[in-house]
Protein backbone atom coordinates (compact mmCIF):
# COMPACT_ATOMS: atom_id res chain seq x y z
CA UNK A 1 0.00 0.00 0.00
CA UNK A 2 0.97 3.67 -0.78
CA UNK A 3 1.19 5.97 2.16
CA UNK A 4 -0.88 8.64 -0.05
CA UNK A 5 -3.62 5.70 -0.15
CA UNK A 6 -3.64 5.76 3.50
CA UNK A 7 -4.08 9.41 3.89
CA UNK A 8 -6.67 9.37 1.42
CA UNK A 9 -8.50 6.26 3.01
CA UNK A 10 -7.96 8.20 6.70
CA UNK A 11 -9.48 11.70 5.73
CA UNK A 12 -12.53 10.14 4.01
CA UNK A 13 -15.32 11.75 5.74
CA UNK A 14 -13.06 12.87 8.89
CA UNK A 15 -14.80 14.02 12.33
CA UNK A 16 -14.41 16.47 14.79
CA UNK A 17 -12.40 15.72 17.17
CA UNK A 18 -13.38 16.16 21.19
CA UNK A 19 -9.93 17.61 22.16
CA UNK A 20 -10.91 17.71 26.19
CA UNK A 21 -11.76 14.12 26.17
CA UNK A 22 -8.50 12.55 27.68
CA UNK A 23 -8.95 14.73 30.55
CA UNK A 24 -12.56 13.91 30.83
CA UNK A 25 -12.23 10.34 31.12
CA UNK A 26 -8.78 10.74 33.40
CA UNK A 27 -11.14 12.67 35.78
CA UNK A 28 -14.67 10.42 35.20
CA UNK A 29 -12.22 7.19 35.98
CA UNK A 30 -10.28 8.52 39.01
CA UNK A 31 -13.97 10.09 40.10
CA UNK A 32 -15.48 6.78 39.75
CA UNK A 33 -12.43 4.85 41.65
CA UNK A 34 -13.24 7.34 44.38
CA UNK A 35 -17.24 6.18 44.46
CA UNK A 36 -16.23 2.52 44.57
CA UNK A 37 -13.69 2.36 47.19
CA UNK A 38 -15.94 4.02 49.38
CA UNK A 39 -18.52 1.28 49.12
CA UNK A 40 -16.20 -1.14 48.90
CA UNK A 41 -14.45 -0.60 52.04
CA UNK A 42 -17.33 -0.23 54.28
CA UNK A 43 -19.34 -3.09 52.68
CA UNK A 44 -16.62 -5.64 52.65
CA UNK A 45 -14.40 -4.44 56.05
CA UNK A 46 -17.39 -2.74 57.59
CA UNK A 47 -16.86 1.24 59.17
CA UNK A 48 -15.36 1.96 62.35
CA UNK A 49 -17.59 2.26 65.10
CA UNK A 50 -16.28 4.79 66.98
CA UNK A 51 -16.27 7.29 63.38
CA UNK A 52 -17.60 9.95 64.83
CA UNK A 53 -15.83 10.86 67.65
CA UNK A 54 -13.59 13.53 68.08
CA UNK A 55 -10.31 11.64 67.86
CA UNK A 56 -11.15 9.57 65.05
CA UNK A 57 -12.12 12.39 63.02
CA UNK A 58 -8.82 14.17 63.51
CA UNK A 59 -7.02 11.04 62.56
CA UNK A 60 -9.89 10.75 59.50
CA UNK A 61 -9.09 14.11 58.38
CA UNK A 62 -5.32 13.47 58.26
CA UNK A 63 -5.50 10.02 56.50
CA UNK A 64 -8.10 12.04 53.84
CA UNK A 65 -5.69 14.62 53.35
CA UNK A 66 -2.68 12.71 52.88
CA UNK A 67 -4.62 10.58 50.05
CA UNK A 68 -6.47 13.23 48.31
CA UNK A 69 -3.45 15.51 48.20
CA UNK A 70 -1.61 12.06 46.14
CA UNK A 71 -4.81 11.56 44.05
CA UNK A 72 -4.68 15.43 43.11
CA UNK A 73 -1.34 15.25 42.36
CA UNK A 74 -1.37 11.78 40.34
CA UNK A 75 -4.22 13.38 38.24
CA UNK A 76 -2.26 16.48 37.19
CA UNK A 77 0.65 13.85 36.45
CA UNK A 78 -1.50 11.71 34.13
CA UNK A 79 -3.30 14.06 32.70
CA UNK A 80 0.14 15.55 31.29
CA UNK A 81 1.81 12.35 30.76
CA UNK A 82 -1.25 10.78 28.38
CA UNK A 83 0.22 13.32 25.90
CA UNK A 84 3.05 12.00 23.36
CA UNK A 85 6.00 13.69 24.87
CA UNK A 86 4.44 15.12 28.27
CA UNK A 87 7.00 13.39 30.08
CA UNK A 88 9.58 15.73 29.08
CA UNK A 89 7.65 18.92 30.83
CA UNK A 90 6.97 17.27 33.94
CA UNK A 91 9.76 16.87 37.47
CA UNK A 92 8.94 13.86 39.38
CA UNK A 93 9.45 15.46 42.33
CA UNK A 94 6.46 17.40 43.58
CA UNK A 95 4.39 14.62 44.10
CA UNK A 96 6.75 13.41 47.00
CA UNK A 97 6.31 16.07 49.02
CA UNK A 98 2.80 14.65 50.97
CA UNK A 99 4.80 11.60 51.60
CA UNK A 100 7.61 13.41 53.03
CA UNK A 101 5.40 15.72 54.82
CA UNK A 102 3.78 12.49 56.81
CA UNK A 103 7.06 11.12 57.29
CA UNK A 104 8.19 14.59 59.18
CA UNK A 105 5.16 14.58 61.06
CA UNK A 106 5.24 11.11 61.81
CA UNK A 107 8.58 11.63 63.03
CA UNK A 108 7.78 14.32 65.17
CA UNK A 109 5.18 12.08 66.83
CA UNK A 110 8.21 9.73 67.36
CA UNK A 111 10.27 12.25 69.11
CA UNK A 112 7.88 12.98 71.54
CA UNK A 113 6.76 9.66 72.96
CA UNK A 114 9.03 7.29 75.17
CA UNK A 115 10.16 4.39 72.66
CA UNK A 116 8.33 1.67 74.44
CA UNK A 117 5.30 3.07 72.92
CA UNK A 118 6.99 3.26 69.59
CA UNK A 119 5.75 -0.51 68.21
CA UNK A 120 2.19 0.00 69.02
CA UNK A 121 2.21 3.75 67.62
CA UNK A 122 3.99 2.01 63.97
CA UNK A 123 2.66 -1.22 63.78
CA UNK A 124 -1.09 -0.32 65.67
CA UNK A 125 -3.56 -3.33 65.36
CA UNK A 126 -4.36 -3.72 61.75
CA UNK A 127 -1.21 -3.33 60.15
CA UNK A 128 -1.41 -6.57 57.89
CA UNK A 129 -5.21 -5.77 57.32
CA UNK A 130 -4.11 -2.19 55.88
CA UNK A 131 -1.17 -3.56 53.86
CA UNK A 132 -3.29 -5.97 52.06
CA UNK A 133 -6.38 -4.34 52.05
CA UNK A 134 -5.36 -0.97 50.04
CA UNK A 135 -3.66 -2.96 47.16
CA UNK A 136 -6.51 -5.37 46.67
CA UNK A 137 -8.98 -2.23 46.70
CA UNK A 138 -6.47 -0.50 44.46
CA UNK A 139 -7.02 -2.90 41.90
CA UNK A 140 -10.39 -1.24 40.48
CA UNK A 141 -9.28 2.55 40.39
CA UNK A 142 -6.23 1.53 38.90
CA UNK A 143 -8.26 -0.36 36.50
CA UNK A 144 -9.82 2.94 35.57
CA UNK A 145 -6.54 5.18 35.28
CA UNK A 146 -5.15 2.37 32.65
CA UNK A 147 -8.52 2.28 30.73
CA UNK A 148 -8.30 6.68 30.44
CA UNK A 149 -4.88 6.47 29.20
CA UNK A 150 -5.44 3.69 26.94
CA UNK A 151 -7.57 6.23 24.93
CA UNK A 152 -4.78 8.96 25.19
CA UNK A 153 -1.17 8.16 24.13
CA UNK A 154 1.96 8.03 26.49
CA UNK A 155 5.39 8.08 25.68
CA UNK A 156 6.80 7.18 28.86
CA UNK A 157 5.02 3.83 29.89
CA UNK A 158 6.94 3.24 32.87
CA UNK A 159 6.09 6.85 34.20
CA UNK A 160 2.05 6.54 33.08
CA UNK A 161 1.91 3.05 34.94
CA UNK A 162 3.59 4.37 38.04
CA UNK A 163 1.04 7.71 38.27
CA UNK A 164 -1.73 5.07 37.31
CA UNK A 165 -0.69 2.94 40.48
CA UNK A 166 -0.23 5.66 42.29
CA UNK A 167 -3.44 7.22 41.86
CA UNK A 168 -5.19 3.80 42.44
CA UNK A 169 -3.50 3.30 45.60
CA UNK A 170 -4.42 6.90 47.08
CA UNK A 171 -7.73 6.47 46.19
CA UNK A 172 -7.85 3.01 47.53
CA UNK A 173 -6.42 4.44 50.63
CA UNK A 174 -9.85 6.98 50.62
CA UNK A 175 -11.85 4.76 50.78
CA UNK A 176 -10.18 2.29 53.69
CA UNK A 177 -10.06 5.58 56.14
CA UNK A 178 -13.43 4.86 56.66
CA UNK A 179 -12.48 1.38 57.85
CA UNK A 180 -9.62 1.59 59.47
CA UNK A 181 -8.97 2.15 63.66
CA UNK A 182 -5.32 2.77 63.51
CA UNK A 183 -4.61 6.64 64.82
CA UNK A 184 -0.94 7.68 64.78
CA UNK A 185 1.29 9.16 62.19
CA UNK A 186 4.06 7.12 62.44
CA UNK A 187 1.25 4.22 61.11
CA UNK A 188 -0.58 6.54 58.50
CA UNK A 189 3.28 7.26 57.41
CA UNK A 190 4.32 3.61 56.88
CA UNK A 191 1.15 1.23 56.05
CA UNK A 192 -0.77 3.89 54.44
CA UNK A 193 2.33 5.89 52.32
CA UNK A 194 4.00 2.35 52.18
CA UNK A 195 1.37 0.55 50.82
CA UNK A 196 0.39 3.67 47.97
CA UNK A 197 4.48 3.25 47.13
CA UNK A 198 3.90 -0.36 46.54
CA UNK A 199 1.01 0.48 44.21
CA UNK A 200 2.92 3.04 42.51
CA UNK A 201 5.73 0.03 42.09
CA UNK A 202 3.45 -2.84 40.19
CA UNK A 203 1.68 -0.08 37.96
CA UNK A 204 5.49 0.92 36.63
CA UNK A 205 6.18 -2.81 36.39
CA UNK A 206 2.74 -3.15 34.02
CA UNK A 207 2.88 -0.36 32.66
CA UNK A 208 4.69 -1.08 29.55
CA UNK A 209 2.32 -4.13 29.15
CA UNK A 210 -0.56 -2.86 30.03
CA UNK A 211 -0.70 0.69 28.07
CA UNK A 212 1.20 0.16 24.99
CA UNK A 213 -0.35 1.09 21.32
CA UNK B 1 11.16 25.00 10.44
CA UNK B 2 8.61 27.65 11.88
CA UNK B 3 7.23 28.00 8.69
CA UNK B 4 6.60 24.26 8.64
CA UNK B 5 5.42 24.70 12.28
CA UNK B 6 3.23 27.39 11.98
CA UNK B 7 1.55 25.84 8.91
CA UNK B 8 0.98 22.28 9.76
CA UNK B 9 -0.21 23.44 13.19
CA UNK B 10 -2.30 25.49 11.64
CA UNK B 11 -4.23 22.47 9.44
CA UNK B 12 -3.97 20.51 12.39
CA UNK B 13 -6.66 22.65 14.16
CA UNK B 14 -8.41 22.90 11.17
CA UNK B 15 -8.10 19.00 10.86
CA UNK B 16 -9.50 18.67 14.86
CA UNK B 17 -12.62 20.54 13.96
CA UNK B 18 -13.55 18.07 11.35
CA UNK B 19 -12.05 19.17 7.96
CA UNK B 20 -10.97 16.40 5.55
CA UNK B 21 -9.09 18.86 2.99
CA UNK B 22 -6.61 20.10 6.34
CA UNK B 23 -6.65 16.44 7.67
CA UNK B 24 -5.08 15.61 4.00
CA UNK B 25 -3.24 18.21 3.70
CA UNK B 26 -1.72 17.71 7.10
CA UNK B 27 -1.46 13.64 7.20
CA UNK B 28 0.21 14.35 3.05
CA UNK B 29 2.69 16.91 4.90
CA UNK B 30 3.56 15.00 7.94
CA UNK B 31 4.32 11.75 5.98
CA UNK B 32 6.48 13.36 3.70
CA UNK B 33 8.91 13.97 7.15
CA UNK B 34 8.08 10.99 8.75
CA UNK B 35 9.88 9.18 5.36
CA UNK B 36 12.84 10.96 5.60
CA UNK B 37 12.87 10.58 9.84
CA UNK B 38 12.40 6.83 9.58
CA UNK B 39 14.58 6.18 6.38
CA UNK B 40 17.98 8.27 8.13
CA UNK B 41 16.89 6.70 11.94
CA UNK B 42 17.24 2.79 10.19
CA UNK B 43 20.08 3.21 7.87
CA UNK B 44 21.84 2.94 10.88
CA UNK B 45 20.04 -0.19 11.41
CA UNK B 46 21.09 -1.39 7.85
CA UNK B 47 16.98 -0.91 7.93
CA UNK B 48 15.77 -0.36 4.02
CA UNK B 49 13.44 1.67 2.40
CA UNK B 50 10.07 -0.63 2.48
CA UNK B 51 10.52 -0.85 6.46
CA UNK B 52 10.80 3.02 6.87
CA UNK B 53 7.36 2.99 4.87
CA UNK B 54 5.88 0.43 6.95
CA UNK B 55 6.92 2.96 9.92
CA UNK B 56 5.78 5.75 7.97
CA UNK B 57 2.21 4.31 7.82
CA UNK B 58 1.92 3.39 11.52
CA UNK B 59 3.17 6.52 12.54
CA UNK B 60 0.41 8.27 10.36
CA UNK B 61 -2.44 5.90 11.21
CA UNK B 62 -0.88 7.06 15.24
CA UNK B 63 -1.12 10.51 14.23
CA UNK B 64 -4.55 9.96 12.83
CA UNK B 65 -6.10 8.03 15.81
CA UNK B 66 -4.48 10.12 18.84
CA UNK B 67 -4.86 13.42 17.45
CA UNK B 68 -7.69 14.18 20.14
CA UNK B 69 -4.25 13.99 22.48
CA UNK B 70 -3.15 17.06 20.85
CA UNK B 71 -2.64 20.09 23.04
CA UNK B 72 -2.83 23.37 20.84
CA UNK B 73 -1.18 25.12 23.90
CA UNK B 74 2.08 23.26 22.69
CA UNK B 75 4.27 22.90 19.25
CA UNK B 76 2.76 20.91 16.85
CA UNK B 77 6.57 19.53 16.05
CA UNK B 78 7.32 18.07 19.64
CA UNK B 79 3.60 16.44 19.27
CA UNK B 80 4.41 14.31 16.21
CA UNK B 81 8.41 13.57 17.24
CA UNK B 82 7.10 12.29 20.39
CA UNK B 83 5.23 9.93 18.72
CA UNK B 84 7.28 8.77 15.80
CA UNK B 85 10.28 8.51 18.07
CA UNK B 86 8.13 6.16 20.43
CA UNK B 87 6.66 4.33 16.96
CA UNK B 88 10.51 4.06 16.61
CA UNK B 89 11.74 2.51 19.55
CA UNK B 90 8.42 0.54 19.19
CA UNK B 91 9.37 -1.24 16.19
CA UNK B 92 13.23 -1.74 17.12
CA UNK B 93 12.11 -3.50 20.94
CA UNK B 94 9.82 -5.89 18.15
CA UNK B 95 12.02 -6.66 15.79
CA UNK B 96 14.79 -7.13 18.28
CA UNK B 97 16.85 -4.76 17.97
CA UNK B 98 18.90 -2.98 20.04
CA UNK B 99 17.23 0.72 21.57
CA UNK B 100 20.45 1.73 23.26
CA UNK B 101 21.31 3.18 19.40
CA UNK B 102 18.82 5.37 19.19
CA UNK B 103 20.05 8.78 20.32
CA UNK B 104 18.58 11.88 22.01
CA UNK B 105 17.09 13.88 19.21
CA UNK B 106 16.10 17.61 19.04
CA UNK B 107 12.10 18.08 18.22
CA UNK B 108 13.37 19.20 14.52
CA UNK B 109 14.57 16.15 13.28
CA UNK B 110 11.40 15.05 12.61
CA UNK B 111 11.29 17.79 9.82
CA UNK B 112 13.13 17.17 6.98
CA UNK B 113 11.50 16.07 3.46
CA UNK B 114 11.26 13.11 1.64
CA UNK B 115 9.08 13.30 -0.94
CA UNK B 116 9.55 10.04 -2.51
CA UNK B 117 6.10 9.07 -2.66
CA UNK B 118 5.98 5.94 -4.45
CA UNK B 119 7.54 3.29 -2.13
CA UNK B 120 4.72 0.46 -1.15
CA UNK B 121 4.61 -0.68 2.31
CA UNK B 122 4.35 -4.19 3.23
CA UNK B 123 0.98 -3.72 3.94
CA UNK B 124 -2.44 -4.40 2.24
CA UNK B 125 -5.39 -2.32 3.40
CA UNK B 126 -7.92 -4.56 1.55
CA UNK B 127 -6.12 -7.57 3.16
CA UNK B 128 -6.11 -6.16 6.10
CA UNK B 129 -9.89 -5.61 6.26
CA UNK B 130 -10.78 -9.22 5.53
CA UNK B 131 -9.75 -9.81 9.12
CA UNK B 132 -11.81 -7.56 11.17
CA UNK B 133 -15.02 -8.10 12.15
CA UNK B 134 -17.85 -7.42 9.63
CA UNK B 135 -19.50 -5.01 12.03
CA UNK B 136 -16.17 -3.10 11.95
CA UNK B 137 -15.20 -3.61 7.96
CA UNK B 138 -19.29 -2.45 6.82
CA UNK B 139 -19.15 1.05 8.02
CA UNK B 140 -15.12 1.34 6.83
CA UNK B 141 -15.55 -0.14 3.65
CA UNK B 142 -19.28 2.43 3.29
CA UNK B 143 -17.78 5.65 4.75
CA UNK B 144 -13.65 5.38 4.36
CA UNK B 145 -13.21 3.52 1.43
CA UNK B 146 -16.52 4.72 -0.92
CA UNK B 147 -17.17 7.75 0.69
CA UNK B 148 -20.62 7.36 1.97
CA UNK B 149 -21.79 9.52 4.60
CA UNK B 150 -22.46 8.65 8.13
CA UNK B 151 -26.35 8.05 7.60
CA UNK B 152 -26.16 6.03 4.38
CA UNK B 153 -23.86 3.60 6.06
CA UNK B 154 -26.07 3.07 8.94
CA UNK B 155 -28.95 2.20 6.97
CA UNK B 156 -26.38 -0.04 4.63
CA UNK B 157 -24.83 -2.17 7.54
CA UNK B 158 -27.95 -1.69 9.68
CA UNK B 159 -26.58 -0.23 12.72
CA UNK B 160 -26.98 3.40 14.29
CA UNK B 161 -25.23 6.07 13.16
CA UNK B 162 -23.31 6.59 16.88
CA UNK B 163 -22.47 2.54 16.20
CA UNK B 164 -21.06 3.62 12.72
CA UNK B 165 -18.74 6.01 14.28
CA UNK B 166 -17.86 3.82 17.07
CA UNK B 167 -16.52 1.10 14.75
CA UNK B 168 -15.06 2.77 12.52
CA UNK B 169 -13.11 4.00 15.57
CA UNK B 170 -12.65 1.03 17.07
CA UNK B 171 -12.19 -0.97 13.46
CA UNK B 172 -8.87 1.78 12.43
CA UNK B 173 -7.79 0.82 16.05
CA UNK B 174 -7.67 -2.97 15.13
CA UNK B 175 -6.03 -2.04 12.19
CA UNK B 176 -3.31 -0.57 13.58
CA UNK B 177 -2.49 -3.74 15.66
CA UNK B 178 -2.59 -5.51 12.48
CA UNK B 179 -0.02 -3.60 10.99
CA UNK B 180 2.03 -3.73 13.85
CA UNK B 181 2.03 -7.43 14.22
CA UNK B 182 2.30 -7.53 10.40
CA UNK B 183 5.82 -6.10 10.43
CA UNK B 184 8.23 -8.30 9.33
CA UNK B 185 11.09 -9.00 12.25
Amino acid sequence: MKTEDLVAFLSTNTEPVDRRATTRKLSLALAAGIAVALVIAPVALGVRPDLITARALVFLVVKLAFAIAIVAGAWIYLVRLARPGGEQKVSSFPIAVPFLAIVLLAAIGLWFEPTSHWDKMILGDQWLECLLSIPTIAIVPFAGAIWAMRQAAPTNLVRAGAFAGLAGGAVSAIGYTLHCTDDSLPFIAVWYGGTIVLCTLAGAALGPRLLRW
Amino acid sequence: MTTTETELKALMLTSLSGDATAHRALLDGLSRRLRAYYKSRLARFGRGTIEAEDLVQEAVLAIHLKRHTYDPAEPLTAWVHAIARYKLIDFLRRTRKSISDVPIEEADSVMAHDDNVDVESTFDLRQLMQRLPVKMRCPIQAVKLEGRSVAEAARLCSISESAVKVNIHRGLKALAVLIARETPS
